[in-house]
């Protein structure tokens, strides 16, 4: 795979802050040794999630027809296809990033502007695993009050989305195939 | 989730070999094409993060309750990435040091909803406007839940 230069340098960087890290370590330098803890947190959940996540996205894009997903949380789908969205992120796991392939495939198979928003709501607050984690911290109350006023709040931002983005007409990238910055 | 994936690659092995094969490279494609720009944004987030320690954002927001408090804890949540499994365990540390819940209702909401940092991977999808409209929303919106939060707690 031929890389571009710009990528390159992301990956130069990368090498020269862990090379950062790595000194920061030799040498007792505390907040290099805070920042490179951290770093192997976050890629720790990367890692745990985003491959994964990636190749389902491949494995559907190529078995799922549009047809189906135009159907079920298209734009005439109603209130059922936001159920439907609602349902499929609060099952998954991981950072909201790792979202954002997922709304790029239901877009790109006929899913409705609204409900691409309402996908990324629902996955950002309130994924099953991460309330059960919250649950344990904060307590049922708090968890489950949250989740009763997080939901029309994230509904409602993806309405004003919609309304917002209906005269633009709306497009969703697949950074991987598509250059237009 | 690793067992989910499992079970997808072998049931599409069964009836596709050639198709599966095609829809995971694929998903690797995508994979390493987000990943430089994810790199990038996993470092400035690490190094965001190792200056301003766990005991400075508790600091900062344990001043207090009401609008300041709220505010600090959007402007925050809004910019810092932290990993689900230390964000919990963090607003349970804040709220033992007496920061209200509806601060940090705000907090969280805006820690889930909003980043500011990942918005070089996230207009890679959607470009710099939609993904501005999102997120400046979702703050919004996170103030909401904080208020209403408030409200009944």
């Amino acid at each position: 795979m031929k890389m571009a230069p710009r990528n390159i340098v992301k990956y130069v960087v990368a090498m020269m802050f862990v090379a950062g890290v790595f000194l920061s370590w030799r040498f007792g330098f505390a907040p290099g040794i805070a920042a490179g803890r951290s770093f192997r947190d976050f890629m720790l959940e990367m890692a745990a999630f985003l491959p994964l996540m990636f190749i389902l996205v491949g494995l559907i894009d190529v078995w799922l027809p549009r047809s189906v997903i135009e159907r079920h949380v298209g734009s005439g789908a109603g209130i059922w296809g936001s159920v439907w969205v609602i349902l499929l992120a609060m099952l998954q796991a991981g950072p909201l990033y790792g979202a954002f392939p997922v709304a790029q495939l239901l877009w790109k198979k006929g899913c409705s502007t609204r409900n691409v928003f309402i996908y990324l709501g629902a996955f950002a607050t309130i994924k099953v695993p991460m309330l059960t984690f919250e649950i344990g911290f904060l307590g049922l109350r708090f968890s489950l009050l949250r989740t009763l006023i997080t939901l029309p709040v994230f509904i409602a931002i993806a309405v004003v989305m919609e309304a917002v983005l209906k005269a633009k007409g709306f497009v969703v990238l697949d950074p991987t195939t598509e250059r237009r910055e | 989730m690793v067992m989910t994936t499992i079970g997808v690659v072998f049931a599409s092995l069964l009836f596709d070999r050639k198709r599966t094969w095609a829809g995971i490279r694929k998903g690797v494609r995508m994979f390493l094409g987000i990943l430089p720009d994810l790199l990038i944004v996993l470092v400035a987030a690490a190094v965001l993060l190792a200056l301003t320690p766990e005991s400075v954002i508790i600091r900062l927001l344990g001043r207090g309750s009401g609008a300041a408090g709220i505010a600090t804890a959007a402007i925050i949540g809004s910019v810092a990435l932290v990993p689900g499994f230390i964000a919990f365990p963090l607003a349970a540390v804040l709220h033992r040091s007496g920061v209200s819940l509806d601060v940090i209702a705000v907090f969280i909401t805006t820690l889930m909803m909003v980043g500011i940092i990942t918005l070089p991977v996230e207009r890679k999808y959607f470009g710099w406007k939609i993904a501005l409209y999102r997120n400046g929303l979702s703050l919004a919106g996170a103030l909401v839940v904080g208020l209403l939060m408030g409200l009944f707690l």
